[in-house]
């Protein structure tokens, strides 16, 4: 940590490895949860926050207080289009928040929501997404116990942006993070990849597929309690979201600095998500997710841990997908269904269909 | 997927790979023209499948990357105008200008939105009549015929508020340009599928017959390519210089005749200016005099320059198949897919790209 006494400490905390220069603009890529995104929170947030819980870079904080394990999360929703195959921005802010506790192995009991509303925005539509969250709610078993309501004007605003934090509870002796991975270590996906992202490509491009995907939203609080109660020795847990199984992978990678070897054979699509893949030209394995997570265990509680997560009725197709290599680089390599090898990487940008 | 599955199956690649293995007795270099085959390559591992001698370069079929930069900057003029809608494929967004990129304008508040199709754009400008809609009308043979439709049909149905930024590049003149270089190295081609399944087969023959090279025509998956590089490599092995339909799935030898009178009827050769090789003669589509009124550049009264690129940056090498992307002193350090220097890192199709994201030669620096 830098010297706070020499000059001002928020400045001198902002040393960033590369500087920022004046002709820099926040590009919609910076949100995307790739390489631009993981740049921008090394580069700006980290140092500027710099503190131990923050630089454990999980999904959440886990703290002590009062003789409790609690952890905290937030995460702030701006889809469009707003109502989509399988869920809504109102399902989707309850769930996220509560997979991101699940993901810190606490038991989620409460969610702030913060409204930022257009001007002009039906009120029956707010009802209808209100009406979801309080769904997504009972099913995850949380309260949402605190708000806040903001109007911007006409045009400043996407119709509605969510924000939820969530606070839960940990009730296991468990330590889960990345730090935590060992060689030899198991890890495994709770089924196939992609349904949200092409979801929302579809209906927000307008395109026409021969089926409706729909997303693969959903709580995962109620499986990482099972694979808790059940005893697993879990190591870490990461859920895809954005940046989809390859930034998942390749974040956890970097974080425990271990080296990650995935088979490609394990990973399910599910043909209709693959074929919109093959018609745009996209990489399934970047594509976002809002109901998949990998966990990482060690090699003996493996098929106990995917029996788990198969008892799970979105868990048909989970599977052991890789596992943390003996020794090398920081990085994920993949085994190719043809037994080729090659690397796995962030999605460099916003995920951009091809011209051909 | 079941018909894609077919053509990634591992024991009939593991069959062809063995097949090439016995077939080789020489070194040989290859060239794949197109992007989507380079993605592929890379993507699915295949180089490492082959034997040692055999070697497999990169040409520049990706039109993104070969956009040149002159028109990315009037590109990024044109999308800053307040009243203009620029319309562009998705990857087109990223791609860096002399200074800014597409991506940037749209940041700072330029109407830039991604299409599918450029059918779409007509639709925009009907919705939108006060304002200007630009399309980037760029690729190969492949994009033309439908750039080609949304012009003609603009033209028919009276819709006076749109416009094409036109950088088509053609396929048989580059493979020239590329045979012509006293450093070429290439013995075979692997032609680009998707090309050849509007063009047709005739403008190869010629091409094959008088560079005495082999051409096959190669589609897009792992057995495709293989079986591909199996055709070329027999050729080589036989002395014979033929042109070869891999891809007769989708290729017929005299393409398609409706798509070709489209581009015949909208489009004429000119010459083009390729990012990272320079100007090639008679490598290019402009617009024919019955139809320049939708030309953006005589629209918006800009001149295109050709502004210096990175001296760094190696890409026309790479391109022309002389180099290799981990030959390039920047590659994975300076140039990266978010902050590229050249053509071939630009788009995912791209050969820096492709190699920085599927292989560990961009990693070198841990």
């Amino acid at each position: 940590m830098a010297d706070p006494e020499n000059g001002n400490p928020l400045s001198r905390g902002l040393v960033c490895p590369t500087p920022l220069s004046a002709e820099e603009r926040v590009l919609l890529a910076h949100g995307g949860g790739g390489r631009l995104t993981h740049e921008l929170i090394e580069r700006l947030f980290l140092p500027a926050f710099r503190n131990d819980l923050l630089s454990r870079r999980h999904d959440g904080a886990v703290f002590d207080l009062g003789g409790s394990r609690l952890a905290i999360t937030t995460d702030s929703y701006v889809v469009q289009p707003l109502f989509f195959p399988g869920g809504d921005i109102g399902t989707l802010a309850v769930n996220g928040t509560v997979n991101d506790l699940a993901m810190c192995g606490a038991r989620p009991l409460y969610l702030s929501a913060g409204f930022i509303l257009e001007e002009g925005l039906p009120l029956q539509l707010l009802e209808q997404i209100v009406i979801s969250m309080r769904r997504a709610a009972d099913l995850a078993g949380v309260t949402i116990v605190t708000g806040d309501t903001k109007v911007v004007d006409r045009g400043k605003g996407d119709g509605i942006f969510i924000n939820t934090t969530g606070i839960g509870l940990l009730e296991h002796s468990l330590v889960i993070a990345p730090d935590r991975l060992l060689p030899g270590d198991q890890i495994l996906i709770n089924g196939d990849l992609g349904r949200h992202g092409i979801a929302i490509m579809a209906s927000r491009e307008g395109l026409n597929l021969e089926t409706v995907i729909e997303s693969d939203c959903a709580a995962l609080n109620g499986v990482v309690g099972d694979l808790i109660r059940a005893g697993i020795e879990i190591h870490c847990l990461r859920d895809l979201t954005r940046g989809g199984l390859a930034s998942a992978l390749v974040e956890l990678a970097e974080a425990a600095h271990r080296h990650l070897e995935i088979d490609e054979s394990g990973i399910a699509v599910r043909e209709d998500v693959q074929g919109a893949c093959e018609i745009l030209g996209l990489d399934p394995l970047h594509l976002a997710n809002e109901g998949r997570f990998l966990v990482v265990v060690p090699a003996n509680d493996a098929p106990r841990t995917l029996d788990l997560l198969r008892r799970t009725p979105t868990g048909t197709t989970a599977a052991i997908i890789g596992h943390v290599a003996e020794s090398g680089p920081s990085r994920v390599t993949l085994k190719t269904r043809l037994g080729t090898t090659r690397i796995v990487e962030m999605l460099s940008g916003e995920q951009l269909p091809r011209i051909c | 997927m079941k018909f894609l599955d077919e053509y990634r199956d591992p024991t009939a690649a593991r069959e062809l790979a063995r097949a090439i293995d016995r077939i080789a007795t020489r070194p040989w270099t290859i060239m794949e023209i197109c992007g989507g085959q380079t993605h592929s390559i890379v993507r699915y591992g295949i180089t490492e499948m082959l034997p040692e001698g055999v070697t497999l370069v990169h040409g520049p079929g990706c039109p993104v990357c070969v956009t040149p930069l002159g028109l990315i900057d009037q590109a990024i003029l044109i999308a800053s105008r307040p009243e203009v809608i620029f319309c562009s494929f998705g990857d087109m967004l990223r791609v860096p200008g002399s200074r800014n990129n597409l991506q940037r304008v749209k940041a700072t508040g330029g109407d830039v939105r991604v299409v599918y199709s450029p059918l779409d754009c007509l639709k925009i400008a009907r919705e939108n009549p006060e304002r200007e809609i630009v399309f980037f009308a760029i690729g190969f043979e492949t994009t033309a015929p439908a750039n080609a439709m949304a012009v003609a049909q603009a033209a028919e149905l009276g819709i006076d508020n749109f416009s094409i930024l036109v950088s088509h590049v053609l396929v048989p003149s580059a493979m020239e340009a590329i045979l012509d270089d006293r450093e070429n190295r290439v013995a075979g081609f692997l032609a680009a599928g998707h090309v050849c399944a509007i063009m047709g087969l005739g403008q190869y023959h010629s091409l094959a017959a008088r560079y005495r090279v082999p051409i096959v025509v190669t589609g897009f998956e792992p057995l495709d390519l293989l079986q591909g590089i199996l055709m070329c490599l027999r050729q080589l092995e036989d002395s014979r210089h033929e042109v070869e339909n891999q891809y007769a799935r989708s290729v017929r030898p005299e393409g398609n005749p409706a798509a070709q009178r489209l581009i015949e009827q909208v489009f004429t050769v000119t010459d083009r200016h390729w990012r990272g090789i320079g100007l090639i003669p008679q490598s290019g589509l402009r617009l024919t005099a019955d139809y320049d009124r939708f030309d953006a550049i005589k629209r918006f009264h800009l001149s295109i320059a050709e502004p210096p690129e990175s001296t760094i940056c190696i890409s026309g090498r790479i391109m022309r198949g002389l180099d290799r992307p981990a030959d390039c002193p920047a590659f994975g350090r300076d140039c990266r897919p978010e902050h590229p220097l050249g053509a071939p890192m630009v788009s995912s199709e791209g050969a820096c790209a492709a190699y920085f994201t599927y292989t560990h030669q961009g990693h070198s620096t841990g």
